[in-house]
């Protein structure tokens, strides 16, 4: 697949540069002529959603850092600013905050699906690893940028956050001591937080670019989950699926567009647009939507440093995920049992952002308080989120590993062809009654 | 199956969204009342916001800054003043002769000496206090909080400021309302120290040091609307929303620009997919 | 680009398309990707234009009872020097006297002034060469000189010697009354 080349240069300059450096054939060879499955369906459109994503953040943060102030003085205000007196400040900003939830959004769709299809499974570990990296690098950047504005959220959030560290045994306190750059989250913290979230997105670019070369060794994985056996089975990149990935990019970027104006709060927190106050904190202290989850199972632990491992450990275990499914399977549409289970876990990451979300003492069953088991109350979200956090560790270690060993997948296709033709819906008429002509 | 999964994206989306809109305390939640810049087409009421000023202006700014509020904001377009023979709100007379009224706190680059001066357009709004521990020992302890970008700081937050302003009531028997505090059955907080009734009845909301701070005739508007109380909250409320997001009636045009764009831009990309597509089986 | 479908999807050219509609699909979607990308790329341009406090910053007023005769006053506006000049008669006259004088930018001396206000020359403190500020009293002409390439201003503001093109600027101001002064 990789290795041997179409591009044939057709002009003087093209042959010139070809020779010394060959960029026009890897743009060719990668984002043209790429023999890609003819089978993708629209989750597999993700991967350009995000690059979309990736460059909006990009160029609006790069914008965004022109007007900006790093200082707990003038950080609020500067932010105010942007949004009042700079040209289309407004709309730069508005973009920004709601293109990290946009980003968050189509990432977890992506990771969904490559759960689901197995696209983590040899040959490409590496390539699920590094989607990994860059999921840990937009953690770390959205949590930064989070505290820049220097809101009520803001500040308390990264108090929150940088005192997890203080769980680590015997260097806990020298390391948030360290982060801060002090005795508390101050100016010093935001300077730094300012410096790493302009740095990051940038790493984030750079591990892209390797995640991409890593997708075009093996080539991507479809629906089937079957090796692609021929060129039947494929199309070129172009013009095939850029214009599909170029639809859905434009419906995606309709739902980013609705929020950016006419909601475009909606996924932020009220309290943030209170100035940073280190005396007050807010009633009630939720970070991001798409830290929900995670917050859940740090609260879930009703131990300091358990919580903060279990939290952290939610993450490590995704990467070693290819080593834990012990199914040659890829796809789970042949595996029934595993798709049952897989929406079971699709539901269980629902719970605990919902969880997230609620004072662990909420009840999960309004009215209903008798539900009680020696001191605790089963019917509380903090039980809700044990439960539900419970299920997201066992499915990764018990049901994937002993799954792949027991179940009895269904009958595999031959070729991504075959089941295609033999779909009358999708077969065009002529097609799937005389596959061979089709050369 | 796609139908599927947008569907159990799009609740997904809805759980997660959930909490983003869910108060904390036990405050009520804000009285239902329609403002004109609600909805994707939704414009500022000029006359609203000119009352609404003025409400702030005679009342509210005794105790509460708007410190990221420039007089020229006044008469910046979509702003209460805002005059089209004026497209830089800097000449606009009105905005001018409304900061020409308050006396603004500079140095005579001459002496150094701290003098005061009349104000310009391109002044702040300027605060009632001089730092915070001024305003504090002024209000019994209390820190007004600045109004600049209040409607975005609370949930719901011009039916908030609507509802906060016209909700005092008389603290229910067997609430013990302390010195300098006012009982409000829509502000933030939990009352249930000072409660000597039955657990299971706290009453909702939390007390508030500001007196109710409206009353009707209290502010004469030009227009001759008659100023009673509810009017009052809801001018000032308006006034807050615009004052948080002067740029929402642009965004909103933008927006549709934008809306109408993208849909026929996507229109145009699935014909061509599936021209595309069309002799593929896939 | 069906030629580089290798066999794949050897019909994309079947009977029955029309080709004109095909291409004309195809053309508008692009055009639309490009349209897009012009609309959204003014914003991101126009962010860098000065924003709506610096405009609000830009005029100043200014005493003129601060500047004795035969000196000068500068003062910042719009980020620049700005020189406030109260002229001795001396060099009114010898302005004047320099009006059919050759140089480079010729200009009337009562052009550069107020009507009735000769004694108040308000300029714009850069040299038209490359943006320094020239020294008071300074050059050949007793008006101004630029240390950085050597540039000579009468007591006008008039270039007279030296790489500037141009005569030191004018600014848009306004008396306010006999003592005060707006610019801007």
């Amino acid at each position: 697949m990789s290795g041997h080349s179409n591009y044939e240069p057709k002009t003087g300059i093209e042959r010139w540069l070809d020779t010394r450096l060959p960029v026009v054939r890897l743009a060719y060879d990668s984002m043209i002529d790429f023999p890609t499955p003819k089978n993708l369906n629209y989750w597999w459109t993700f991967g350009g959603i995000l690059a979309v994503c990736l460059g909006i953040q990009l160029v609006t943060g790069i914008v965004l850092a022109m007007h900006y102030v790093p200082h707990v003085d003038h950080a609020f205000a500067s932010v105010e600013r942007i949004m009042r007196d700079v040209n289309y400040g407004w709309l730069i900003r508005y973009m920004h905050a709601n293109g990290a939830s946009m980003f968050f959004i189509a990432v977890y769709i992506h990771m969904f699906r490559g759960l689901y299809y197995g696209s983590y499974k040899a040959p490409r570990e590496v390539l699920w690893i590094l989607g990994c990296v860059i999921y840990l690098l937009m953690m770390a950047t959205a949590f930064m940028g989070y505290v820049l504005p220097w809101g009520q959220m803001s500040f308390h959030g990264a108090v929150v956050i940088t005192n997890l560290f203080g769980a680590l045994p015997v260097v806990g306190e020298a390391i948030t001591t360290w982060l801060w750059g002090g005795f508390a989250v101050d100016n010093p913290t935001l300077n730094r937080f300012f410096s790493l979230h302009f740095l990051l997105p940038f790493m984030i670019a750079g591990v892209v670019g390797l995640h991409i070369w890593a997708l075009h060794v093996p080539g991507n994985n479809n629906p089937t989950g079957v090796n692609v056996k021929s060129k039947e089975d494929t199309v070129p990149f172009h013009p095939y699926y850029t214009v599909k990935d170029g639809f859905a990019i434009v419906v995606f970027l309709i739902l980013f567009a609705t929020f950016v104006f006419y909601n475009p709060n909606a996924l932020g927190h009220a309290d943030n647009y209170i100035p940073g106050n280190p005396l007050v904190t807010p009633a009630h202290i939720v970070p991001e939507w798409y830290f929900l989850p995670f917050y859940a199972i740090l609260r879930a632990v009703p131990d300091k440093l358990g919580g903060v491992i279990l939290m952290f450990g939610a993450i490590a275990v995704l990467f070693v995920l290819p080593w834990l499914d012990t199914s040659k399977v890829r796809s789970m549409r042949y595996r029934p049992t595993a798709k049952l289970y897989f929406f079971i876990f699709l539901l269980a990451c629902l719970v605990l952002g919902y969880c997230g979300g609620q004072l662990p003492d909420n009840h999960v069953i309004p009215g209903l308080s008798t539900f009680k088991l020696g001191d605790a109350d089963l019917n509380s979200m903090v039980w809700l989120s044990r439960v539900a956090t419970l299920y997201y560790f066992a499915y990764f270690l018990v049901v994937l590993p002993v799954l792949g060993l027991t179940e009895t997948p269904l009958p595999l296709p031959e070729s991504i062809s075959e089941p295609v033709l033999s779909h009358p819906a999708n077969a065009p008429a002529g097609a799937a009654a005389s596959p061979e002509k089709r050369g | 199956m796609l139908r599927k999964g947008i569907a159990l994206a799009a609740l997904g989306l809805a759980i997660l969204a959930a909490p983003a809109a869910q108060a904390a305390g036990g405050a009520l939640p804000p009285k239902h009342v329609e403002f004109s810049f609600e909805g994707p087409f939704g414009k500022f009421d000029q006359a609203e916001l000119q009352r609404g000023y003025k409400v702030y202006r005679e009342v509210c700014s005794a105790c509460h800054s708007m410190n990221l509020m420039y007089f020229r904001n006044l008469g910046q377009k979509g702003g209460p003043f805002y005059d089209a023979k004026y497209k830089n709100p800097n000449d606009n007379p009105y905005v001018k002769s409304i900061a020409k009224d308050y006396q603004i706190k500079d140095i005579d680059s001459e002496t150094g000496d701290v003098i005061e001066r009349p104000g310009t357009s391109a002044d702040k709004f300027p605060s009632p206090f001089p730092n915070e521990a001024a305003a504090r020992a002024s209000n019994g302890g209390a820190l007004p909080p600045d109004l600049s970008v209040m409607a975005k700081a609370r949930h719901h937050g011009p039916q908030y400021i609507y509802s906060l302003l016209t909700g005092y009531k008389n603290p229910p028997a067997g609430l013990k309302v302390g010195v300098g505090q006012h009982y409000n059955p829509y502000m933030n907080g939990d009352v249930s120290a000072a409660w000597s009734g039955p657990h299971d009845k706290v009453p909702p909301g939390g007390f508030i040091a500001m007196a109710p701070p409206l009353a009707a005739g209290q502010v004469t508007f030009d227009d001759g609307t008659k100023s009673t109380l509810d009017q009052q909250a809801k001018d000032v409320a308006a006034f807050i929303a615009w004052a948080s997001e002067p740029k929402m009636e642009e965004r909103k045009a933008f927006g549709m620009a934008a809306m109408i764009y993208l849909f026929i831009f996507a229109g145009l990309l699935y014909a061509s997919y599936r021209k595309i597509w069309k002799n593929v089986a896939h | 680009m069906a030629d580089t479908v290798a066999g794949a999807n050897p019909d994309t050219h079947a009977a029955g398309d029309d080709p004109n509609r095909r291409d004309f699909i195809h053309i508008a979607a692009a055009v639309a990707a490009g349209g897009a990308v012009a609309g959204l790329a003014w914003p991101f341009i126009d962010q860098m234009n000065p924003s709506g406090d610096t405009l609000a910053l830009a005029s100043v007023e200014f005493d003129l009872t601060k500047v004795e005769e035969g000196q000068q006053v500068t003062i910042k506006w719009r980020g620049k020097p700005l020189f406030i000049r109260n002229r001795t008669g001396a060099e009114i006259a010898k302005a004047i006297g320099d009006d059919s004088a050759s140089m480079p930018d010729p200009q009337k001396d009562e052009d550069r002034h107020k009507p009735g206000k000769a004694q108040w020359l308000v300029l714009v403190g850069t040299c038209t060469h490359l943006g320094c500020v020239p020294t008071f009293g300074g050059g050949d002409y007793g008006g101004w000189f630029c240390p950085c390439h050597g540039s000579h201003y009468d007591v006008s503001g008039r270039i007279r010697k030296g790489p500037a093109p141009k005569n030191l600027a004018v600014p848009d101001y306004t008396f306010l009354s006999d003592t005060k002064v707006k610019v801007g």
